[in-house]
């Protein structure tokens, strides 16, 4: 402590381990008195090196990684690295494998955005809405597991359209999910859109002007949230995004509560597109293949394998030299519910990534930590962690 | 709305306007531009990147006013083994741009934070991971890797499995490194197919070039 520092000066170490910091934020607190003066992360505790091992394994072992990078919603991670492939390798995906990856992806946002509603509101004192979106979320794992056979870490997007097709019994549920669904968000809306104590610890804390946004490299919600109208999925569409209708919600003040609003209206959003990729699935125009019927990169189906020693071949091979990417550069970028997943990949003609950059949205958002918390007081910490939506496996990768 | 990816002429035209607008309002600090899937790359002189992204930032017909990505690239072979490379964002304009620099290890880069307040991270990584220098980031520490740690772990010759390993040790009561020991031996095989101009030498190979 300085010279001049007083009795109200002082530094406080908030974590690693602590519940209301999502994971393993180290933050360092200067205080004067309870007001945050300086705010600086440490980060890396999660740190695995999955840009290193990904230079080690070839593209199709590098994708169950990108699970693990964002847990809480992994299959938009494995998108934005199968989108860079495919850019690469120049690969058309089938309509219906687009349906899916799009299906996937919304209800992949849904989980996303349950999990930090219900932590926000833990945070700030409410006990009931982590238990309903448990709940929900539970129910959304189960259509990852029907799909992928994996609850969390899927590996269901594959290099040229996904892993299996859905079974029409597994459409079906996720359509019947739906409405039901929407009946748990109203009881949300109830709960906490009107509740004076979340109100209290929400409105004007944490306030992003329009204009501070772009130069810091915000994205999704945090740009949404201060009424800017940026998503990639209307603004630089991938996949099938353009043939489906939805709204992109803005806020007002850009304040941690209109970020809140802005993941419930998402939610609903995300519904709509789920519902219209089901009813699309189902249909004449949504039927066929959802893998590219590339032999170079696709691997057989089991069922070519028992008879076709052809395909025995061409399955051997995929699995152990698996395939080649021509020399070149990619960005790739996935509206995840956090913000602009991006993956840039570099290929030097072989089996194995050169280089593969993860750009995750938390490490972008956590590194503001001191712009946005300046100024506030040390209660308001948790509110500012859960609104950037920070989970560590995507900010430490 | 045109299509973003793969719409050919259209995006790959605004594109090359950007990138010959770039190369003739600084000539020497662009050294070249390039448009290959729907992605304009700008490589530029690493001295004066800051002059070449505020020339991007700034143009009203660019305005790539969004940071998007800083990331390093090591190439061991070349004598500046670097690439530097930013990604930026034009929401005005809905385009992206690539610009490279290439740097070594000695060579410090100048830094961007004080035109895009959020390279700052990014920058600590590069130089976290890489070891290229920054010069003007105000805080320049290392920011994935441990509390102390020596090297930089994705360059091309930082070994996969890294020189030391933690453990807690319950005599000692703290943790521990030490050198990494595997119980195997690490396997990285190379599965390239021996017909597609591997350059591997085969014991026996050499009687084959023997003179006589």
């Amino acid at each position: 402590m300085g010279a001049d520092a007083t009795a109200r000066d002082f530094t406080i170490n908030l974590g690693p381990q602590h519940p209301s910091a999502h994971g393993v934020l180290r933050l360092i607190l200067d205080l004067d008195g309870e007001v945050i003066t300086r705010a600086d992360p440490h980060i890396g505790l999660l740190h695995r090196g999955t840009e290193k091992l990904i230079e080690y394994k070839t593209y199709a072992q590098a994708v169950p990684y990108f699970d693990r990078l964002d847990y809480v919603s992994p299959m938009n991670c494995e998108h934005a690295f199968v989108l860079a492939i495919e850019r690469l390798l120049g690969l058309a995906v089938p309509y219906r494998a687009q349906l899916i990856r799009v299906l996937y992806s919304e209800l992949t946002r849904i989980a996303n955005h349950l999990i930090n509603i219900g932590s926000h509101a833990l945070d700030v004192g409410a006990l009931t809405p982590p238990l309903w979106v448990y709940e929900e979320r539970e129910k959304i794992f189960c259509f990852y597991e029907r799909a992928s056979g994996a609850r969390m870490h899927a590996n269901y997007f594959r290099v040229g359209g996904v892993h299996q097709d859905l079974p029409p019994a597994l459409i079906e549920d996720i359509r019947a999910w739906c409405d039901p669904f929407l009946g748990v968000v109203d009881d949300l809306d109830r709960l906490l859109t009107g509740n004076r104590i979340f109100k209290q610890r929400n409105v004007d804390i944490c306030v992003i002007k329009p204009e501070d946004v772009w130069a810091r490299g915000f994205s999704g919600i945090m740009v949404r949230g201060s009424g800017i109208a940026w998503d990639l999925r209307k603004a630089q569409p991938y996949e099938c995004y353009e043939d489906l209708e939805f709204d992109i919600p803005v806020g007002k003040n850009g304040d941690c509560y209109d970020r809140y609003l802005c993941r419930m209206l998402e939610m609903r959003e995300s519904v709509r597109l789920i519902k219209q990729c089901c009813d699309k699935l189902s249909s004449v125009a949504g039927a066929g293949p959802v893998l590219a019927p590339d032999h170079k990169v696709v691997p057989p189906r089991r069922s070519e394998m028992k008879r076709s020693m052809e395909a025995l071949i061409q399955h051997f091979k995929l699995y152990t030299e698996g395939f080649h990417v021509p020399a070149g550069e990619v960005y790739a970028a996935v509206e995840a519910p956090k913000g602009e997943f991006g993956v840039y990949l570099v290929a030097d003609g072989t089996n194995k990534p050169y280089r593969c950059k993860i750009r995750s949205p938390g490490f972008v958002h956590l590194q503001a930590m001191e712009f946005l918390s300046k100024g506030h007081m040390l209660a308001d910490i948790p509110a500012v962690i859960a609104t950037i939506d920070v989970v560590f496996g995507e900010v430490d990768r | 709305m045109t299509r973003y990816y793969g719409d050919g002429g259209l995006l790959d035209t605004a594109l090359r306007e950007i990138g010959a607008a770039a190369a003739a309002a600084l000539p020497g600090a662009v050294t070249g531009f390039d448009i290959a899937l729907g992605e304009l790359t700008v490589r530029a002189e690493a001295a004066r990147i800051v002059e070449v992204l505020r020339f991007l930032h700034d143009d009203p017909a660019c305005r790539f006013i969004a940071f998007v990505d800083l990331c390093g690239v090591d190439w061991p072979a070349r004598e500046k083994r670097f690439d530097v490379v930013y990604h930026l964002l034009s929401p005005q304009q809905n385009l992206r741009v690539r610009v490279k620099v290439e740097t070594d290890e000695t060579t410090p880069v100048p830094s961007i934070v004080g035109l895009y307040p959020g390279a700052g991270w990014f920058e600590r990584e590069a130089y976290d991971l890489y070891g290229v220098l920054f010069d003007g980031n105000p805080d320049l520490r290392r920011i994935l890797t441990d509390y102390g740690f020596d090297g930089h772990p994705l360059r091309k010759d930082f070994p996969l499995s890294g020189y030391v390993e933690l453990r807690w040790d319950d005599e000692q009561k703290r943790v521990v490194y030490e050198p990494v020991r595997l119980m195997q031996e690490f396997r990285n095989f190379d599965f390239l197919s021996p017909w597609e101009g591997t350059d591997y030498v085969l014991p026996g190979d050499e009687k084959a070039n023997r003179a006589g």
